[in-house]
Order: C-alpha cells, then sequence, then structure tokens
C-alpha cells in the first residue's frame, strides 16, 4: 500500500480484531461481516477492476454494500447508481463519470455501450486476497437535481467517514436499521456506521413494504433506526410499528419539526431521538440531541470539525465531511471562495436557536409574500389527529399562488373524507394555523388524503421544488 | 344550495374565520368594501372552486373582474350555464 493511502473499507474490517456476529441482512439473505476480508462477491475479478472507474449498477441493496466492500481501495473511482435511477440519464452519468467498468447483479440494465461489465451478487465466495494496486478511490454519489438530470458529487472514504467518530464503538449487540436506501448518501451514513463499528445492518428491499420491512427490522433485534421525518410519519402509521423497540432514533433528510420528534418519543419512550442535519453535497453537519427541533444559535460561527455560517438567510457549511466537487460540466460550483457549501435551507433565529423555514428554493409566493411549506406543514402537524401533511402551491387568478395542504389523518384512511369527524379537525387545524401564522400562510384549502406520496429518497415529493 | 347562496356562504365563512364583521353582503355592494381583502377574496374563489367546480376566473377568455358582490354572483351564474350546470344549482 503506497505509504499515504488511508485504509480501505476492507481493510478496516480486516484489522477488526473481532466483527464476529455483526451480519448485512437483506431481504432475502444475509453476509457475515467476518467473511468479507477473505472472499469475493465480485466471481474474484478484482483485478480487472483496479484502477477502472467503476459504476455500481445494482438491483439488490445488498448486492451494492458487498461490492463497495470489495471495490474501495482497489478501484480508481466508484460510481453509486441510485434504485430508481432513469434509464435515459445514464449515458451522462456514465460519460461525466469516465466509467470504464461496470458492476451489477443483473444481465440487462438498459445501460449501453460496452465497458467491461463484471456480474456481483449475495454470495461470498472464500478466496485468497488478490494481488492488487492500493490506491484511495473516488466517491461519486447521485442526488437529485431541481429537474432532470442528477447531480454528480464527488466524495472520498474519507470525507464519507470523516462524520463517523473513531470512539463511537457502540458495542456488541447493535442492530441498525435504515428506511433510506445505502445508495444515497444518508443510507451510506447508516452502511459505513455499521461496517467501522462491526455492527449489523438491516437493508430493505425495492418491493418490500414499510410494514413488511419493520416486521423484519423487529425480527432481528433492531437497535438503531435511521430514516427521513416523512420515513418514519409513514411507518407510524403501520401497525407493525410496535413490533421494533429501538434505543435510538434518528431522523435526517428533512426538516425533523416537534411533532414528530415528540410523537417518536412517545411511541419509543425508550429510544434516543436525533436528528441529524446531513446533505449528499454539504456532509453530515451535525446531530440534535435535545428532542427539539431547530439547533443551538452556539453551532454557528465557531471554529470546530465543521463550520457553519448564515448568509442571505441560508445554513452554509465547511467541513472536510463536505463533497469535494460536482462532477460534471454544467452543475456549477460547490463552494463558495471560502470553502463553504451553500445547502440552500434557509434558517431563522429566534431566541438562542436556529430553525429551518426550507428550502429556498421551495418557496411559494403568495402575492409576493413569500411562504416555506414546512414552516406551514409544522404547524399542521401540531394538531393531534395529524399524521402528516405537504403544503403546496395552489394557483390561483388572484394572488399567483395560494397555500393548500394535504394532510394524513392518524385514523387511517377509512375516515371517509365526508364524516363530521374529519370537518371537525380541518376547522381545528385552520384555527391553529391562523393562531400561529400570518393570514397569507394559512391554507386556503385543507384536503385529508389517505397518504402522501414520498419520493424514493424518502422525502415528500414536491413538484414544485 | 343554489350558486348565490355557495358564494355569499364562503364569503360569511372567511368573516366568521377571520373574525370581521361583514356589513349585510347586498348585490350593490362593493366586494372590497365587504370587509375582505384580496387575499380572503382570493380564498373564496379557491373554496368555490372546490365546491361548484367552477373557476370563471381562469375558464373565461376574457374576464372582467367582479367589482361588487352582484357581480361576483352572476360571474359564476354564467360560468354555471356556460358548463351546463342549472343556475340553481350547485353540486
Amino acid at each position: 500500500m503506497p505509504p499515504n493511502c488511508p485504509a480501505s473499507l476492507r481493510e478496516k474490517l480486516g484489522k477488526a480484531s473481532d466483527c464476529s456476529g455483526g451480519f448485512l441482512w437483506g431481504a432475502t439473505t444475509s453476509v457475515s461481516l467476518a467473511d468479507l476480508p477473505r472472499g469475493t462477491s465480485l466471481g474474484g475479478r478484482l483485478r480487472e477492476l483496479q484502477g477502472r472507474s467503476v459504476l455500481v449498477a445494482t438491483r439488490d441493496q445488498l448486492a451494492t454494500a458487498l461490492a463497495l466492500i470489495e471495490l474501495d481501495g482497489v478501484a480508481g473511482r466508484l460510481v453509486v447508481c441510485p434504485p430508481d435511477i432513469s434509464v435515459k440519464h445514464l449515458p451522462s452519468v456514465i460519460g461525466n463519470c469516465s466509467v470504464d467498468a461496470i458492476v451489477s447483479d443483473h444481465e440487462s440494465n438498459g445501460i449501453p455501450g460496452g465497458p467491461l461489465r463484471v456480474r456481483c451478487g449475495l454470495v461470498i465466495t472464500p478466496m485468497e486476497e488478490q494481488q492488487v494496486e492500493h490506491r484511495t478511490t473516488e466517491w461519486v454519489l447521485l442526488t437529485s437535481g431541481t429537474t432532470g438530470s442528477p447531480k454528480m458529487l464527488m466524495h472520498s472514504l474519507g470525507s464519507l467517514t470523516a462524520p463517523i467518530a473513531t470512539d463511537q464503538r457502540l458495542g456488541k449487540g447493535v442492530v441498525w436499521g435504515t428506511f433510506y436506501d445505502i445508495r444515497r448518501y444518508g443510507g451510506l451514513q447508516i452502511f459505513l456506521r455499521a461496517v467501522l463499528g462491526r455492527a449489523s445492518l438491516v437493508l430493505s428491499s425495492a418491493d418490500e413494504s414499510t410494514a413488511s420491512f419493520l416486521a423484519r427490522l423487529g425480527a432481528h433485534g433492531v437497535t438503531h433506526v435511521s430514516g427521513t421525518p416523512s420515513h418514519w410519519r409513514r411507518a407510524l402509521m403501520s401497525p407493525e410499528a410496535r413490533m421494533i423497540a429501538p434505543l435510538y432514533v434518528r431522523l435526517s433528510g428533512e426538516i425533523a419539526d416537534q411533532a414528530i420528534l415528540n410523537t417518536l418519543r412517545s411511541f419509543y419512550p425508550q429510544a434516543a431521538v436525533s436528528h441529524a442535519f446531513a446533505s449528499t453535497e454539504a456532509g453530515v453537519a451535525f446531530e440534535v440531541n435535545d428532542g427539539l427541533e431547530g439547533f443551538p444559535a452556539s453551532l454557528v460561527g465557531t471554529r470546530g470539525q465543521v463550520q457553519m455560517k448564515i448568509e442571505k438567510d441560508s445554513l452554509r457549511i465547511c467541513s472536510a465531511r463536505t463533497a469535494v466537487r460536482y462532477v460534471g460540466d454544467d452543475n456549477g460550483v460547490l463552494k463558495d471562495d471560502e470553502d463553504f457549501v451553500d445547502t440552500g435551507d434557509i434558517v431563522e433565529l429566534r431566541g438562542d436557536r436556529y430553525y429551518f423555514l426550507g428550502r429556498r428554493y421551495g418557496v411559494i409566493n403568495i402575492g409576493g409574500l413569500k411562504v416555506y411549506p414546512e414552516e406551514v406543514e409544522a404547524v399542521i402537524n401540531r394538531h393531534p389527529a395529524v399524521r402528516m401533511s405537504i403544503v403546496r402551491p395552489r394557483n390561483n387568478p388572484i394572488m399567483g399562488s395560494l397555500v393548500s395542504a394535504d394532510v394524513v389523518l392518524k385514523g387511517g384512511p377509512d375516515q371517509g373524507e365526508k364524516s363530521r369527524q374529519v370537518e371537525d379537525f380541518k376547522r381545528e387545524i385552520l384555527q391553529i394555523c391562523q393562531e400561529s401564522l400570518a393570514a397569507h400562510k394559512v391554507p386556503a384549502t385543507i384536503r385529508c388524503v389517505p397518504e402522501l406520496e414520498v419520493a424514493a429518497a424518502g422525502k415528500l415529493i414536491r413538484p414544485y421544488a | 344550495m343554489s350558486i348565490r347562496s355557495a358564494v355569499i356562504s364562503q364569503i360569511q365563512q372567511i368573516g366568521r374565520a377571520t373574525k370581521k364583521d361583514l356589513p349585510p353582503l347586498t348585490d350593490d355592494l362593493g366586494l372590497l368594501e365587504s370587509g375582505l381583502d384580496s387575499l380572503a377574496i382570493a380564498i373564496v374563489v379557491t373554496r368555490l372552486e372546490d365546491t361548484l367546480g367552477l373557476d370563471p376566473f381562469t375558464e373565461s377568455d376574457d374576464i372582467s373582474y367582479p367589482v361588487t358582490i352582484g357581480d361576483l354572483v352572476r360571474f359564476y351564474e354564467n360560468a354555471a350555464k356556460l358548463s351546463g350546470i342549472a343556475p340553481g344549482e350547485a353540486r
């Protein structure tokens, strides 16, 4: 290994004195972490992939997990393909990332052209260590752009693992579960935490319902579970949410409002509930463990591993955890002159805490007045009968747009839209909004809907954002 | 419920919700004299779209904005006629 080359994932795993008991659990099979340093899921073809720019495009998350562990430190670049990427965007990803090898668990994935193809699988075949040249692998993660083709961001194992404290030895018996897919930043963080901590990890499958994933999490005795607030709200709508009893509940990827934090705390009284601010671009900036929404103002402006500043109401972050740069021509510049990444997340200082108001680009314009949907959703979600809500602009011939809310009630989908109780709830929700919000932020219409669409990334789908 | 009473009822609801004492809603009362601001009127329009299934502001090519309560009622009655709904009936 070259002198300045940091240890790869596999080396970190191999050096572990004891990773017995750690398993990666897929929907259909499982793999022991102890087998990974001395085996292959790539049919022993690792040598062919050394130094190459490798697109990892699998149907099964577990297949990606195994390939990443084997390829880090050997491939020149790992391009991690999220599960829902459109085939029409693949050529630009392949082109922009100079992909010259594809690792996949299925034959036909609609990828044109003729880069080297290597089949990966869910079985670890025992194998002597292969003679390969070690290097620092570039990691490329994809994130959704506001429209159209995905944005590609370059990370390294160093930037990805920087948020994971080396002394964070959680001890034996830790079983992670993630509603996120590990092919996205939020899920990848949990995957790396599990692998570096020699813990177990339960992975979901694309065609698995929330209910059956929860049942599987329960069967494996999950202790640490991560997801977005939308993932959690949806989980809490399933009776199977009672089948898990986590000690640690983590939220990230969306604004965690006080309602979901309180609900989770009372639903899982034994759990520490933590919300993290993280994005593919900015990395993990901080974790909030005091059970309150927002974050302490003292985090801003202080020197440390993560530096934060607020510019034009938007949170900017500088740390070793941020992505290095965008990959590709038309993605723009990631960092400002002082090396800060603009998150585009608008915050407001109230007392000694900052609160998230929403995305700069998700703003609704009501006759020239701005409304951040998340701010209204947080107020709606205070009503005890509300499970989750989404606020959208609704075209209006008079004001341009009005605020419109779709609300999912805790009673479940069998509550008729017309029932008197539903009408009472709507009236009460409006009253809460009128008491807490400026008039233009109060929803003009409220619809009760059986469910809200949550994107593959676990965030509410906001068509205008 | 007639189109007229649907319109009047929505205005009264907004008045109650915003705790405004509205004057008697006669046909010749100016919309903006009714105590409703443009935001409130915009909300009335949106809710009428939901209850009547009519959006005369958007559906009409040549719109003249209603000025009085009577204008607004006729605006919706005409839209109802065009869309085939009997003027006395709201859905």
